[in-house]
């Protein structure tokens, strides 16, 4: 392989990309070694086994590819505003839409709310880390590695071109060749594994490791959506991990699933495709709803309205997820009766999501609401959600669905749910508990502006799709007809809107972190209703002193009624921690090696890695590391220099 | 991370840690039911769809097969044995349960290594067909769950024989008991919707 | 607890035991017997449900109390195996459409089926005549 096969070439963004690439890790590397901040790297997070602390990693790369796939999107937008624009050419629009939506589902909006999980979870149930510590660095190796494999296809080798979904047979080997697609196939099958163990870890830790006293209903609606999110997880991702190895063997080793020779059947791959696609797309709803019902719940101050309405219904949408799958391909041409049966259930599902509406709605009615920036972006999620939802139920009409299906009305339906859903609820979250992980408030002034940017920015952009869409523009055209041009001007004012109000939420993070107030307490926002606000701030690493006894829902408002802390020095007791360690860094690290090796098809390389990974696990096993213990004084100490006593 | 250690009771269950490390286990199970459940869908979808090359129901051979799934079962039975001698205290009597399960899980392996290759030469392939890319890829993701599971019971062996029982390598093989049953289980699905049914249609 | 002790644990032979004359069961049934295909495939398909229930609850011990792990192990692979069913079924419902495999193509199948319908009603036909 020649030097200019292996990078991409020809491109003057693709290589302002290398560039900035270059410089950016250059100026990395020269920041750590200037400060001598290797080896605190290396202690203070490549090798840390703390749940907060991998959860704040999470969200920041999660920002990172909200950053890239945002810039994915304005470069999309900036092409389709006018009439013949040559800002992107077909091929390189086509590679731009298939890294927009690849990045944005897995490695954004996942990692994102897993982030949130992982920062948030534990300290809600009051146990002092996750059930798996050393599997949850795995997790985040595994997603990380996974992400860097997928993102520098776009200056080496090329970037998958073939949408999303990745259809066959056009993302097969004949009509998709080179590694491109490959990318594609390995980055998600290394970030696969990571979810799956996430999914695993976190059903473990809620159904094992609450707080004495506390029963399944007195669990806060986060961590409940949580554990309903990791059983979709686990039941839905050994689908996608079979379906990326089958396509997989199709390219590399040339099977014949997908391929129009040998009998194969391309349809085989979008039905697996969605049938992890569809719960995917309620693994990364169901956590924001339960985000908004915790800041909903805190900010109008008042117990959730219908709490086990809400549980059930989140149950009952997880159930139905697994059982709509066909409605992403009506047009397939499976005939009526099956399409029948799947618009059926498709619209079975938008009661259950009714009866949280209203349950949001209930918590709303006569409260007195604390319009913090948290709160505004779960009150404009409610309206914007709807929208979605309701033209959600128009395309599960099967035969309306023949009209609408690939067009802009379905490119703006998903995006009013993604985007209102996903994306407001990581916002309200971060904003919610960004006391907890950095110990002071973001601005709110600032934020509000980001704010208000977002969300006019966000219905300027997508409310006109839909009637692009019903004008007949198509899906994943690169370039417009002039009838077309007045919605979609407005449509990319839209997104550029969205984009400053990112670029001021990223300057309210810089702006914050210089002059917020530090936090005093660890109840920020005076409200909290749930044992995470229970405990100091910065949260010391064994997160409570003690675990108290949980007898009610709210268990914070309970322990404020009572006057009791996590902190009670008569029952103070050793803690016993788990060890940081290198290994699942330095696993994944080999295993990114052997992916890389499939991508380009060198298996020498791809053995080798794979080895080594496997030795890496061999380690582990031999490993019987038993963690330490945290003496009773170093938790007087700490607690009282946190506490403020 | 409670560290508290229960005084009853089977070892394996004794900590809290070894409690969550088995229930994980189940959920990965189910899990690993998933996975294969997509494979034997891929197959049933492309079942028939041999193109040009040979149908299977003029390879598949009812002896070797029934010998591999005697091999197996009587595998699960053996490792059945080992986890309940490691229940009654005796290191030896695992060892050894334990040992006889790998050796019949070679012997597993090595019928389906021939049975492959002698399938290649009839000139049935990964890139022949559509069926006969599903064929080998569900039981050649089986094979290797076999393989994977033979390299890390002898892991455990080695470390069973370094430390004895205590609730860590209990633990450990606990675990992997339930994973080689279950090897048997996806097994048995194979030999009837694969085979059995390969040789009648 | 009394299973602890014992030289022989009963239960694993007796599901050794019926896992082995299950399997011979089944393979009767489908070289050797004269049942339908049909027959054969739910009769053989329910007697695999039946083995690995017996691995389930007498080899890898589903339901075991000692666990303290609940009813997780159970739900969990009772889930496991609904959606393994709704995964396989679910498929080949999905994709019956395809299975138009035979080598003349999908002309031949519309066809057939054009030429069926025309048998029925010819059928239909002859009745009302008697």
């Amino acid at each position: 392989m020649q030097l200019d096969e292996f990078f991409v070439t020809g491109e003057p963004l693709i290589y302002a990309g290398m560039v900035s690439i270059a410089l950016v890790s250059a100026a990395i590397l020269f920041i750590l070694t200037y400060f001598k901040k290797w080896g605190w790297l290396w202690r203070e997070w490549l090798t840390t086994v703390d749940h907060k602390k991998i959860g704040v990693m999470y969200i920041l790369s999660a920002l990172a590819m909200l950053f890239r796939g945002g810039a994915d999107a304005l470069m999309m937008r900036t092409q389709l505003a006018f009439p013949n624009m040559n800002f992107l050419n077909a091929q390189h629009y086509d590679e731009i839409f298939t890294t927009h939506g690849t990045v944005m589902i897995i490695f954004m909006a996942m990692p994102f709310l897993i982030g949130l999980m992982n920062v948030v979870v534990p300290l809600q149930i009051g146990a002092r880390d996750v059930a798996f510590p050393y599997l949850n660095a795995l997790s985040f190796w595994s997603f990380l590695f996974g992400a860097m494999l997928f993102n520098i296809s776009f200056v080496i080798g090329g970037s998958p071109d073939a949408g999303w979904t990745s259809y066959t047979p056009l993302a097969g080997a004949a009509m998709s060749p080179g590694p491109g697609q490959n990318f594609y196939l390995m980055g998600l099958q290394l970030s696969g594994i990571g979810t799956l163990a996430t999914g695993i870890n976190f059903m473990v830790t809620i159904l094992k490791m609450r707080a004495p006293g506390m029963k399944m209903f007195q669990m806060p609606i986060f961590t409940w959506s949580t554990l309903i999110t990791s059983f979709i997880i686990v039941f839905a991702f050994p689908i996608l991990t079979v379906a990326l190895a089958l396509m997989t063997l199709d390219r590399v080793f040339g099977a014949q699933f997908f391929t129009l020779t040998g009998e194969g059947m391309p349809m085989m791959w979008a039905n697996l495709f969605w049938m992890w696609g569809h719960p995917e797309v309620y693994i990364v709803i169901l956590p924001a709803f339960g985000i908004f019902s915790e800041v909903i719940a805190t900010f109008a101050r008042k117990q959730l309205f219908g709490y086990k309405a809400m549980v059930w219904a989140i149950i009952l949408i997880a159930g139905l997820s697994f059982l709509v799958w066909v409605h992403h391909f009506f047009t397939m041409g499976a005939g009526a009766f099956v399409n029948s049966v799947f618009s059926i259930s498709t619209m079975l599902i938008a009661v259950p999501t009714g009866v949280k509406i209203f349950n949001w709605l209930g918590t709303l009615y006569k409260s007195r609401i604390n319009n913090t920036v948290a709160m505004m972006w779960s009150l404009a999620f409610i309206p914007s959600f709807v929208i979605g939802g309701v033209t959600g139920v128009m395309l599960g009409m099967a035969s309306a669905d023949y009209q609408f299906h690939n067009s802009y009305f379905l490119v703006a339906h998903f995006h009013y749910v993604l985007i209102a859903g996903t994306v407001f609820a990581c916002f309200s979250g971060l904003v919610f508990w960004y006391p907890k992980m950095f110990g002071h408030k973001l601005n709110e002034r600032l934020g509000k502006w980001s704010f208000w940017f977002f969300v006019i920015g966000f219905h300027v952009c997508f409310f006109p799709q839909y009637f692009a869409g019903l004008d007949g523009m198509p899906r994943r055209v690169f370039t417009i007809i002039p009838e077309w041009m007045p919605l979609n001007i407005i449509s990319s004012v839209g997104a550029f809107g969205m984009g400053i109000g990112f670029a001021i939420f990223v300057f309210t993070v810089v702006y914050s972190y210089r002059y917020s107030e530090r936090e005093k307490t660890g109840d920020s926002w005076d409200d909290g209703r749930t044992l995470e606000w229970a405990t100091p701030t910065p949260v010391p690493f064994y997160n409570f002193a003690t675990v108290p006894h949980i007898n009610s829902m709210d268990a914070y408002v309970k322990l404020k009624e009572e006057g009791k802390t996590t902190f009670d020095e008569d029952k103070l007791e050793p803690i016993h921690m788990p060890s940081n360690t290198g290994q699942p860094f330095i696993m994944m690290a080999f295993l990114f090696v052997a992916s890389f090796g499939v991508v380009f098809e060198w298996m020498w390389m791809a053995i080798a890695g794979l080895i080594a990974g496997v030795v890496m696990m061999v380690i582990r096993s031999f490993d019987y590391d038993e963690g330490f213990h945290v003496e009773i004084d170093e938790i007087k100490r700490t607690e009282r220099s946190t506490r403020g006593l | 991370m409670s560290s508290h250690e229960l005084k009853t009771g089977p070892l394996e269950y004794r900590t809290q840690e070894g409690q969550m490390t088995i229930m994980g286990f189940w959920i990965f199970l189910a899990a690993e039911i998933v996975l294969f459940s997509t494979l034997f869908a891929t197959y049933a979808v492309l079942f028939g769809r041999t193109a040009d090359s040979t149908p299977p129901g003029e390879l598949f051979e009812p002896g070797i097969v029934l010998i591999m799934t005697f091999l197996l079962l009587t595998s699960s039975f053996t490792c059945g044995l080992a986890i309940h001698e490691m229940r009654r205290g005796s290191v030896k009597g695992l060892l050894i349960w334990m040992m006889i399960t790998l050796l019949l899980g070679l012997g597993f392996l090595g019928f389906e290594i021939y049975e492959f290759i002698h399938y290649t030469h009839e000139g049935a392939t990964m890139q022949s067909s559509a069926f006969w890319s599903a064929f080998f890829t569900l039981a050649g993701t089986h094979g290797l769950h076999v393989t994977l599971g033979i390299g890390w019971a002898i892991l455990l062996l080695i470390q069973v024989a370094k430390r004895g029982l205590t609730p860590r390598t209990s633990r450990k093989f606990f675990v992997i008991g339930l994973y080689w049953h279950f090897l048997d289980v996806v097994w048995i699905f194979i030999f009837t919707s694969v085979y059995l049914i390969g040789m009648v249609v | 607890m009394a299973e602890h002790n014992k030289r022989i644990p009963m239960q694993h032979v007796v599901g050794f035991v019926l896992s082995i004359a299950l399997t011979l069961l089944a393979t009767w049934a489908a070289l050797g017997s004269n049942l339908s295909t049909t027959w054969i495939i739910s009769g053989i398909m329910i007697l695999a449900v039946i083995q690995a229930g017996i691995q389930l609850f007498m080899f890898m011990h589903v339901v075991e109390f000692k666990s303290q792990n609940g009813h997780v192990p159970w739900n969990m692979m009772f889930h496991g195996a609904v959606l393994a069913a709704i995964i396989v079924a679910g498929s080949l419902f999905v994709m019956s459409f395809g299975f138009t495999h035979d080598h003349d193509g999908d002309d031949h199948q519309q066809h057939e089926q054009q030429e069926d319908d025309g048998q029925e009603q010819h059928d239909e036909g002859e009745h009302e005549g008697h």
